[in-house]
């Protein structure tokens, strides 16, 4: 009993990475296990924690619980991505990671791929947040280190890093 | 000019790495280069015989390279897994198998292991095992387990694993004499540490030199190496252990070895090719360890100003299935349960209890949340009866800065005596009571009562033992690039002891933060060392790295010395040079290096420097007889005893008068853990304490049904607090008094956050409902039905 693959192209953080699947293999096991994007973490398998949060075509997407080959379409971003080219091989870190760092808003580093997409997404949608958004724009993702405070404290500087630059 | 950074906010180095996406976590480790995958097939029952496996089908799955059961076994991996804490009250030790010999005592016992090309093909396969149950009684919880109708362990009577008693003075007397007597029941149950990454372990054997290498996600390196090796049967020397970087620990991953850390090693070693195992949520819900489950009965005696004058404690300690790490949770509850406080006789008494559930090790705080739930509810309970303030009551009872180091007439959990080396509780209860605005309370609550609103404030003090032993260890070497390379090989989770041991070796040899890289539990780096726990990392190895860099120091000044024909008195270290005070000479230390070890072959220009036509006096010998070559600073903290930190929480709440529900309009902390390395890393330990805490107390349980099913076995019906959950705003004062036991002034800060946090939870909302409460934690469900007992009870 062989199982089907699919040969599959997926697109992520703009380099392409031809992938052959089962059609059951999970988003989140493609892009660190044949994509070779261990950036996106995997912490509940079943969309509640947010860790293996990406961007599909900009949205927040759980990885865990898109199929691979649905992928095949979309413009998918990782944590990695997130970096910004400034001509140096490793890239300057973006304001969000920068006011993660800034603020220090990551302890294990486990579940900030997570935060860091969703907060990408989400001051893309609502740039200048009120504390009490900026709360909410994370409302859906765990972490068990940092008691959030200094998560909260990073979205409201990645907003003020992002409007400066 | 080189500024001092022990004391400073100093951004973590781990960030930028972690920020980009390139953290090396355990499931990292080779992926994605034709590593196998295991995957584990569990009990489905809380206890039960089995009568038969089958995995004939099992390696008919296309892609499946290895099925085990226990049968497959031999010699010391078909023993029982080991005790690693022996204590002599522990009469009936017992531990798991590897892989199940016959009989299962909790859903989530591990039966079967797989090897496959990949995690699916692995559970497919897992899917064809065929066992066959005789299904036995299980004992699901504390009330279970004392009535002993059914037994966990045949050989274990009344399902008593431990039963211990300590003693200061004459309780009974005391009791007898009190004029003032209260009894308390209180209970806490059962949570877990649930850190974001659950385990996992990672092994390549390497035939060509007959070693292995082992990757964990564990709190001790060196620990798993040593049980890889004696029940492999290899030499310490054939098996390296490395600590990847680590998603969260909180106690879970200090037990060891989990099965899977023996079996992955085992089939890597037999398949000769890389394994990887990567537990799932579920699994770390059923086969992962929990902790807190504890029912405590309590007599108090105490004089009209609420003076403790007798105190005597019972209580059952629900151990789970097995007792690997042995009586440590409930040792810490006996003992640090009395808190900043000295009551004239004490005595403690507990049983540890088998139960057919997932077996029981510290989770962040050890024992010490419920220690500190017992004594504080009854500071309450006896300044409710008296009508004094709370704050007055703990006030009266505190240990008082001059009485240290203070003796508890105890023993602690690491054998030693119970003795707070430093602290100053009235202080902090100054500090705690501004900070929260304790007198001016009341004034609040009638506003709010005015419009309706019910609001109530607690407080709860906690003594922690932090850095216990027996030592940790520190390499330093400066490299002839002038970099200092630094090891430890306790392990790190997420506290950033990159960042805070770089800067206290920055400090201590006068080097640059950026020039400084630490490494942590790695057995090649440094195989002596225990483990991550007991808030111990920045007391142990803190104090550790310290005394290396100090003796890498010394001889980097020695070197310096002879070089540039001074004495070492005037010689200081700035920004890595070396150089004598008021004049122009100096060297840097990467060429101090070069010198330190007397070469023949040059391989570079600044090693022409320590050729033999070079260097070195040609009537001694090269290496003098009590030096070695280069620069380099190995040394140890082992410690007499540990190091007491303490705190004071308060937290305001509201409750809804309709819903029950409870908000935390306020929480406030007070913390001392001696002298801070790095106060924005302390404060984010503490943040995080307070959020697990506040989870502790209002939302986490594990739902365990009367068959042993854990019913609430993911994130969806396990409560872990989200922002929304946590307080906006922790407020957060220090109080420095530093610890006299080690030369940085230090004492641990991991846990204290999580301590006082059912203790203060429960003050508060017991304030705002005027009944106490004695159960944590509490849901708004049963806060209502608690609500209508108390109104149906006449007062």
């Amino acid at each position: 009993m062989s199982e089907e693959l699919h040969d599959v192209v997926l697109h992520v953080n703009g380099a392409a990475h031809a992938v052959s699947v089962p059609g059951r293999r999970l988003l989140s096991d493609a892009l660190r296990q044949d994509c070779g994007l261990t950036g996106t973490h995997v912490g509940c398998e079943h969309g509640v924690c947010g860790a293996c949060t990406v961007l599909v075509d900009g949205a927040p997407v759980r990885s865990c619980l898109m199929l691979a080959v649905s992928g095949v379409d979309a413009e998918i971003t990782t944590i990695e991505g997130l970096t910004e080219d400034d001509g140096t091989e490793e890239g300057r870190l973006g304001p969000v990671q920068q006011a993660f760092m800034d603020c220090h808003g990551l302890q294990c580093g486990f579940c900030t791929p997570g935060f860091l997409t969703t907060v990408t997404a989400g001051l893309r949608d609502n740039p200048d947040p009120t504390r009490e958004e900026a709360r909410e724009m994370i409302a859906g993702n765990l972490c068990r280190c940092t008691g959030y405070q200094n998560i909260v404290a990073s979205v409201l500087r990645a907003a003020e890093l992002a409007r400066d630059s | 000019m080189t500024t001092k950074l022990f004391g400073e906010k100093v951004p973590r180095v781990e960030d930028r790495r972690l920020l980009r996406g390139q953290g090396r976590f355990v499931d990292d480790v080779l992926a994605g280069s034709g590593t196998l995958h295991a995957a584990v097939l569990r009990s489905p029952h809380a206890h039960a015989r089995m009568t038969g496996i089958d995995v004939d089908d099992v390696l008919d799955v296309e892609g499946v390279h290895l099925v085990w059961t226990y049968d497959d076994l031999t010699g010391a991996m078909a023993e029982p897994l080991p005790l690693l804490i022996p204590h002599p009250t522990l009469t009936h030790g017992r531990t798991q198998h590897a892989l199940a010999d016959g009989e299962v005592n909790y859903v989530g016992e591990a039966i079967a292991f797989v090897v496959a090309d990949d995690r699916y093909v692995a559970e497919d396969a897992l899917a064809r095992i065929r066992v066959s149950y005789e299904l036995l009684p299980p004992v699901v919880g504390i009330e279970a387990a004392r009535a002993a109708e059914h037994l966990v362990h045949d050989d274990v009577p009344g399902n008593v694993g431990a039963r211990m008693e300590q003693q200061t003075g004459d309780v009974e007397a005391a009791l007898a004499a009190s004029p003032h007597r209260l009894s308390l029941d209180l209970t806490i149950e059962r949570s877990a540490c649930t850190p974001l990454e659950g385990r996992g372990v990672v092994a390549r054997w390497d035939p060509d030199i007959s070693r292995l290498t082992v990757w964990s996600s564990t709190q001790t390196s060196t620990g798993v190496r040593g049980c890889v090796a004696a029940k492999l049967g290899l030499d310490l020397g054939q098996v390296d252990v490395i600590t990847p970087d680590v998603g969260g620990g909180f106690g879970v991953k200090i037990n060891h070895p989990w099965p899977e850390e023996l079996l992955v090693p085992m089939a890597a070693r037999a398949l000769g090719r890389p394994v990887r195992f990567t537990e799932d949520r579920r699994e770390h819900f059923i086969s992962s360890a929990h902790e807190r489950g504890q029912v405590h009965h309590v007599e108090v005696g105490f004089d009209g100003e609420g003076r403790l004058l007798g105190l005597d404690v019972r209580f059952w300690h629900d151990h789970g299935a097995y007792s690997p790490y042995g009586l440590i949770v409930p040792i810490i509850t006996s003992t640090q349960l009395l808190g900043p406080y000295k009551p004239e006789a004490y005595r403690v008494a507990f049983e540890s209890l088998y139960t057919n559930t997932v077996m029981v090790t510290p989770y962040r705080g050890a024992g010490r949340p419920q220690g500190c739930f017992v004594m504080e509810r009854t500071m309450d309970a006896i300044a409710a009866e008296l009508g004094l303030d709370r704050a007055d009551v703990r006030a009266t009872n505190f240990i008082q800065p001059d009485e240290f180091p203070f003796q508890q007439g105890l023993i602690f959990q690491d054998g030693r005596e119970l003795t707070y080396d430093s602290g100053d509780y009235p202080a902090s209860l100054v500090k705690l009571k501004e900070l929260v605005g304790w007198d001016e309370f009341p004034a609040y609550r009638a506003e709010m009562a005015a419009q309706g609103r019910r609001v109530g404030i607690g407080l709860a003090c906690y003594v922690e033992g932090t850095g216990v032993g027996p030592y940790e260890g520190a390499h330093v070497h400066i490299e002839t690039s002038g970099r200092v390379k630094v090891a430890t090989g306790l392990t790190s989770q997420g506290q950033g002891h990159q960042t805070v041991f770089a800067q206290i070796v920055a400090d201590e040899l006068g080097v640059r933060f950026e020039d400084v890289e630490i490494t942590t539990g790695d057995t090649r780096r440094m195989p002596y060392a225990v483990g991550t726990f007991a808030s111990r990392a920045a007391v142990m190895s803190g104090s550790a790295i310290h005394l290396a860099a100090r003796r890498a120091k010394e001889k980097a000044l020695r070197i310096a010395a002879e070089a540039l024909e001074a004495s070492v008195e005037d010689l200081e270290i700035v920004d890595g040079v070396v150089s004598v005070r008021g004049t122009g000479a100096s060297i840097d230390l990467g060429t101090v290096s070069v010198l330190s070890n007397p070469l023949r072959y040059a391989f570079d220009e600044a090693s022409k420097a320590a050729t033999q036509f070079s260097v070195g006096d040609p009537g001694k010998p090269p290496v003098a007889e009590d030096d070695e070559p280069g620069l380099e600073g190995r040394d140890f903290y082992s410690p007499e005893r540990a190091t007491f930190a303490s705190g004071m929480h308060a937290v305001v709440v509201e409750t809804d008068p309709l819903t029950a529900e409870i908000t935390i309009l306020r929480y406030a902390v007070v913390h001392d853990c001696g002298n801070l390395i790095n106060p924005m890393i302390v404060e984010g330990q503490i943040h995080g304490g307070v959020a697990q805490g506040v989870g502790g107390a209002l939302y986490e349980r594990m739902a365990y049904d009367p068959s042993g099913q854990l019913l609430n076995a993911s994130f969806m019906d396990f409560l872990m607090p989200y922002v929304t959950e946590v307080p906006d705003r922790i407020e957060i004062d220090h109080l420095e008094t530093p610890s006299p036991l080690n030369p940085l002034g230090i004492k641990g800060a991991g846990e204290a956050g999580v301590i006082p946090s059912a203790a203060v939870f429960a003050a508060a909302i017991s304030d705002a409902e005027g009944f106490a409460l004695t159960s944590m934690p509490i849901s708004p469900s049963e806060l209502f039905d608690l609500r209508r007992q108390h109104s149906e009870e006449p007062s």
